[in-house]
């Protein structure tokens, strides 16, 4: 289980997140929402490891994640995704998911320079998982394709691919759905719920209300910093706040 | 490349002494063998991990003086000297790695720069280990076993193992989870940084391994000219360096090979067809057109060329080539 405890982060005088809390059960998709400037990547860039946060502490199985490097974290089982698409641009399809599978592979560097036998067997085991992959989020016809050649629906699906083969436990998605038409944002959706039955839990940020209310379990509201509004997807839709905090409204909420 | 091809070049390689019979055409050869393993060891850093180094010359340098001091001042051999050699040229280049970790771009080129520029110095006026600008002459040729390796064929298959090894290293890292690892770091660090590539981890081996490579090509430089000075430290060797790996195609196994033989060669045919003014003029303008036309190097150009040319002829769809720009290789 990821657990927020008063996170905070402050860019000079500028408070980005003011003691955020919150938990992700495991199992659930978690959907962080906001208005623009919210800190809802803020947030993730500080769980990740992208960000050291001012004050407060992020666990994951009540083991402290904070102060660690992003590569350690992900070592830990927690992979993110970017919200700007982000890929390995001038490798293929496949080269960007192997590369992915990096934390799998156990080939050494004298291991490599020996040139011992059994790593051809491993490359053979990650390619196989890479294709399998690649086939999961729908990319097999992509697979010799240039990354940064793909129309930008396809290079997110790659992203996505990506995050996948480093066999996250916990998965991130900053805006998955962003920039995306209807029917991508369909797939988005349905590559979520699957990843989901198979075990990961899955926190995201998402301004698409119709993916955000569509899949997630419980639903965090940031605004200003501060997590206004916690709930299952209906009861966040009648909070007050939350409709205050999008809609604007007499009382000063923000 | 295909095997058919590396194998068709290898056994060229192995067979050029029997037809080059003047020395002076095998100097050459010698002389690009070892800017061979240098561009090569300067494409494990600029293209996989894109981290452009340019005070190359400085681990060269540690390479050749090392070499050159252990045999002239302890009566070492060739072998161990040669041993040191690289494993100093490692450690420097492990203290940069390390250095330049906080560094990337512009800055990391400033370090290297600066480095050089140091290590230089020191060359010059640490009279009494290195001589200063005199340099060291007489260093000995190495041997192997009862065979000396003076003559310049023997010497050749010397500088060619090692282009061989070297060729190898390259190639078993490249085509590994590590070269997976240092590509990604030059794509996208911070996507690398998120799938679980240690950044420090394969920087620094990145920065060990060619830096290693460096002083083993500075170690043959010295038993092969057989005099060291603060001259192995110039720009121009770097700059050299660069020129190869950009030329030949950074970030592909072969470039730097086809680098180091074109702009080995190049400047001695231009020396032999004119004057000095009009030589310098020549490669300058030879160089401008070979980086105006084939941006990403000529191994990446003859990859994409040569499955265009035999599709004219078969009429099949080629596959991808396997050497294709700017991927790995």
């Amino acid at each position: 289980m990821l657990a927020v405890r008063d996170l905070a982060v402050r860019f000079g005088g500028v408070t980005a997140l003011e003691r955020v809390s919150f938990e992700v059960r495991p199992g659930s998709i978690t959907s962080v929402i906001g208005p623009n400037g919210a800190g809802k990547t803020t947030a993730f860039n500080a769980i990740t490891g992208y960000l050291k946060p001012s004050g407060g502490r992020v666990t994951y199985d009540s083991v402290a994640l904070t102060g660690l490097r992003p590569s350690a974290i992900a070592r830990r089982g927690i992979v993110r995704t970017f919200q700007k698409t982000s890929v390995f641009p001038a490798l293929s399809v496949e080269d960007n998911v192997l590369t992915g599978l990096h934390l799998r592979g156990t080939a050494g560097f004298f291991a490599v320079l020996a040139g011992r036998r059994r790593l051809a067997a491993e490359e053979r085991k990650l390619a196989s998982d890479a294709a399998a992959v690649i086939d999961f989020v729908g990319l097999g016809h992509r697979r010799r394709a240039i990354a940064s050649a793909l129309p930008y629906g396809e290079q997110r699906l790659v992203e996505l691919a990506v995050a996948l083969a480093a066999k996250p436990r916990l998965l991130l998605l900053d805006e998955p759905g962003a920039g995306m038409t209807g029917s991508e944002k369909a797939v988005v959706s349905g590559l979520i719920r699957r990843v989901r039955e198979q075990g990961l839990t899955v926190l995201l940020v998402e301004h698409d209300m119709r993916i955000v209310m569509g899949i997630s379990d419980t639903v965090i509201v940031l605004n200003g910093g501060r997590v206004i509004a916690e709930g299952a997807p209906a009861a966040i839709q009648a909070h007050p706040e939350v409709i205050r905090a999008y809609l604007g409204g007499p009382a000063g909420a923000a | 490349m295909t095997r058919g091809g590396g194998v068709i070049l290898a056994a060229a390689a192995l067979a050029l002494p029997f037809w080059l019979q003047s020395p002076y055409h095998l100097h050459v050869a010698i002389m690009a063998g070892i800017f061979g393993v240098l561009a090569m060891s300067l494409n494990l850093l600029l293209g996989y991990t894109g981290q452009l180094s340019l005070g190359h010359a400085a681990f060269f340098g540690i390479g050749a003086y090392t070499s050159a001091l252990l045999t002239l001042k302890l009566d070492w051999s060739f072998w161990p000297a040669l041993g040191v050699a690289v494993a100093l040229a490692a450690l420097a280049g492990f203290f940069i790695g390390r250095l330049a970790l906080k560094l990337r771009g512009a800055y990391f080129v400033l370090v290297t720069i600066s480095f050089a520029g140091v290590i230089s110095l020191v060359s010059v006026n640490w009279i009494e280990l290195t001589n200063g600008p005199l340099g060291l002459p007489g260093v000995p040729a190495p041997a192997l076993g009862p065979w000396s390796l003076r003559s310049k064929t023997a010497y050749y298959y010397l500088v060619l193992t090692a282009v061989g090894l070297s060729y190898l290293v390259c190639r078993r890292l490249v085509r590994s989870r590590i070269g997976r690892a240092l590509v990604a770091l030059r794509e996208n660090e911070p996507l690398a940084e998120s799938v679980g590539v240690d950044v420090t981890h394969y920087l620094v081996l990145a920065a060990v391994v060619s830096a290693a490579m460096a002083g083993l090509g500075g170690s043959l430089y010295a038993h092969y000219t057989r005099f060291v000075s603060p001259e192995v430290f110039l720009f121009t060797y770097t700059v050299t360096m660069v020129i190869m790996v950009v030329a030949g195609g950074k970030g592909t196994l072969a470039g730097p090979l086809v680098g180091a033989v074109l702009f080995t060669v190049l400047p001695e045919a231009l020396r032999a067809a004119a004057s000095w003014q009009w030589q310098m003029l020549v490669y300058g303008v030879l160089l401008v057109l070979l980086v105006f036309f084939l941006p990403h190097g000529i191994v990446p150009w003859l990859a994409g060329a040569m499955p265009r040319l035999a599709g004219t002829v078969s009429a099949s769809p080629a596959p991808p080539p396997p050497d294709a720009p700017p991927a790995r290789g």
